[in-house]
């Protein structure tokens, strides 16, 4: 929704104040309001950005040791370090679990609830519905992170406590065996993320068009059909918003993977963030941190951009479509 | 059109067995949607089932039994062992500023692109959302050498400076486009009154955009409040820690029972809970008319 409120703004922006522009630079005394804010953002954004692509180009240990300049070395260590490709993997793992699933089940659970559940039993059961589901969408992911580290505990965890109570004699180690670990974060990151799409096109679906479903359903379509043909092409911008913001977000995850399982067991759940981490903090290579970080940067802001020319392209589609 | 009796026959019958087989259905549906939402409650119900049972009782009678009586010693554990109120404190402290001073900023850097129009605006806004997407990770390191600079290590201070920018960021874009669609002539009713900008921002554009300001804030808190990434690096002792990173820093403890842990996790969660029930209804209320406009 914000995309498109802010395309349509710069939009109108480009034409109006142009005229007005030329007769007097109206836009000069309200420099100052910018100042706070850029002061803050070259502080705490700018600044240290910069410093951190400075480090990547050194071998530091951090703090008072010596710094010594050794170019791109970090990055081309990086092309032949086997954890560095898995975590990179383990990104993809993290997408379907916070992007692909969640958007799937949460377009047909947000349908479902709107249009469907929402008629035949009152909007007051869709919403309490639509508030579970997005119930662990409000509390601190490391809360979450915590809480499910004990149920999935191999020893003292609910789930195997109750496999053992139904006769499982050996039940397996959830995070802590490299062939379930990954599995089991999935699951807890599909538990966290659901709620956040539903809610957003369940508001979506709010400014589609009652009409549409009512000649459709007229002319006898099926709820399937309704939700292929009006659902999916109405919500759309919102798709992209979420698709959007939930990968950027599934490519920087950290608390969960910090509490879950600390990028192990033999690396099967590291992920780049939690790698760059381990090497400003743990191995003290800071210069090699760095560079992970600014690897993951670029990869975060070209998956945006062509998530973005992408929106771009399917909006101009549909205006020249219709 | 003549409409043949037959036809409104075909189509009240369709419609009746539309009706029958709907009836059938909708239950199911109902059912499919309550077992999702059953799923998504388990994992509280055993939180809540395990909080106040003692070690003993969940070992004898495992995750799903009902407390054979109440024990409070998780709690009390927890509570003592992290100086929770402390943490309350220190994440209040953080997530209060946070929330204040970043709509603060995203109204200032908002006001100078969305109604001042400045010139260059689109790139601003571009900058602070790419600024968004930024991971932590490649600010962290500088953060915490500059922090050790200015003497604001180990300080509050330090995350709430830093998350107001991050958060600014992202308030701006969204206040940008808000005022970008500000009516015209109140400002220009305002400007005939002699108002300078100062005057406009608060006594034009301020009431206007309270609704929105106001989401924005609330979304900022909770935002803070849940942080992590920044928080554990940042906060490295004992007792400037927030909730979320004392509960995580105890993880593997030998006090850390199923009781405790439990309970460690209910009272970390219910502040975040409580803050959303009591301003559910502003955030509704807030995004319609952030909506409208």
């Amino acid at each position: 929704m914000t995309s498109e409120t802010l395309e349509a703004r710069a939009d109108a922006a480009t034409a109006a104040p142009a005229r007005r522009r030329r007769r007097t630079p109206h836009w000069v005394p309200y420099l100052p309001y910018l100042v706070p804010g850029l002061i803050g953002f070259v502080a705490v954004i700018g600044i240290p950005f910069v410093m951190n692509v400075w480090y990547s180009l050194h071998k530091w240990k951090g703090g008072l040791a010596p710094m010594t300049f050794i170019g791109v070395e970090n990055y081309a260590n990086l092309l032949h370090d086997e954890q560095f490709w898995t975590s990179f993997r383990n990104s993809v793992s993290m997408i379907v679990a916070m992007v692909l699933v969640p958007t799937l089940i949460g377009l047909v659970l947000a349908a479902v609830l709107f249009d469907y559940l929402g008629k035949k039993f009152g909007s007051r059961t869709a919403a309490v519905l639509r508030a579970t589901y997005y119930l662990p969408q409000i509390l601190p992911v490391a809360v979450a992170g915590v809480l499910w580290n004990w149920i999935l505990n191999a020893q003292t965890g609910a789930v195997n406590e109750f496999l053992r109570s139904i006769g499982v004699t050996n039940p397996p180690n959830w995070l802590g065996d490299p062939a379930t670990a990954m599995p089991s974060v999935m699951l807890v990151l599909v538990w966290v993320q659901i709620g956040y799409p539903v809610v957003i096109f369940m508001s979506a679906l709010q400014r589609v068009d009652p009409e549409l479903y009512e000649a459709a359903e007229l002319d006898g379509a099926n709820w399937w059909r309704r939700f292929r043909a009006i659902t999916i092409p109405q919500i759309r911008p919102e798709t992209f918003v979420v698709v959007l913001t939930c990968t950027v977000a599934a490519l920087k995850v950290f608390g969960p993977i910090y509490v879950l399982t600390r990028g192990g067991p033999e690396g099967s759940t590291l992920v780049p963030s939690y790698y760059s981490y381990l090497n400003f903090f743990d191995k003290s290579k800071v210069g090699y941190g760095a560079a992970i970080s600014n690897v993951l940067t670029l990869v975060i802001l070209v998956v945006a951009v062509v998530i973005l020319v992408a929106q771009s392209r399917s909006e101009r589609k549909e205006r020249e479509g219709v | 059109m003549a409409v043949t009796t037959a036809d409104v026959a075909a189509v009240k019958a369709s419609r009746v067995d539309q009706r029958h087989r709907t009836g059938a259905a909708r239950w199911g549906v109902l059912a499919g949607a309550v077992v999702v939402a059953v799923v998504m409650l388990v994992p509280f119900a055993i939180m809540l089932l395990n909080a106040f049972k003692s070690p003993g009782d969940y070992s004898q009678n495992g995750p799903l039994s009902w407390p054979q009586a109440l024990y409070f010693e998780g709690v009390q554990n927890f509570w003592t062992r992290t100086d929770f109120p402390q943490k309350l404190w220190n994440s209040f402290l953080i997530s209060g500023v946070v929330a204040v001073a970043g709509t603060l900023l995203s109204l200032l850097n908002a006001y100078a692109i969305g109604v001042g129009r400045i010139k260059g605006r689109l790139w601003v806004v571009t900058v602070f959302l790419l600024a968004t997407m930024l991971p932590q990770e490649a600010l962290i390191y500088p953060l915490f050498t500059m922090a050790q600079e200015v003497g604001l290590s180990n300080s509050p201070w330090s995350v709430i400076i830093i998350f107001t920018v991050i958060q600014s960021a992202f308030g701006t874009y969204l206040l940008a486009s808000v005022l970008g669609t500000f009516p015209p002539a109140l400002l220009e009713a305002a400007a005939l009154d002699g108002a300078g900008r100062w005057t406009v921002l608060w006594k034009v554009v301020f009431p206007i955009v309270r609704p929105t300001l106001s989401v924005l804030m609330i979304f900022f808190f909770i935002w803070t409040w849940n942080e992590f990434f920044i928080p554990l690096v940042m906060l490295t002792t004992n007792d400037t820690q927030t909730v979320p990173v004392a509960l995580a820093s105890l993880q593997g403890d030998r006090m850390m029972d199923a009781p405790t842990t439990n309970a460690g996790a209910l009272i970390s969660l219910l502040p975040a809970l409580i803050f959303f029930l009591i301003f559910q209804r502003t955030l509704t209320r807030g995004v319609t008319a952030g909506s409208v406009k």
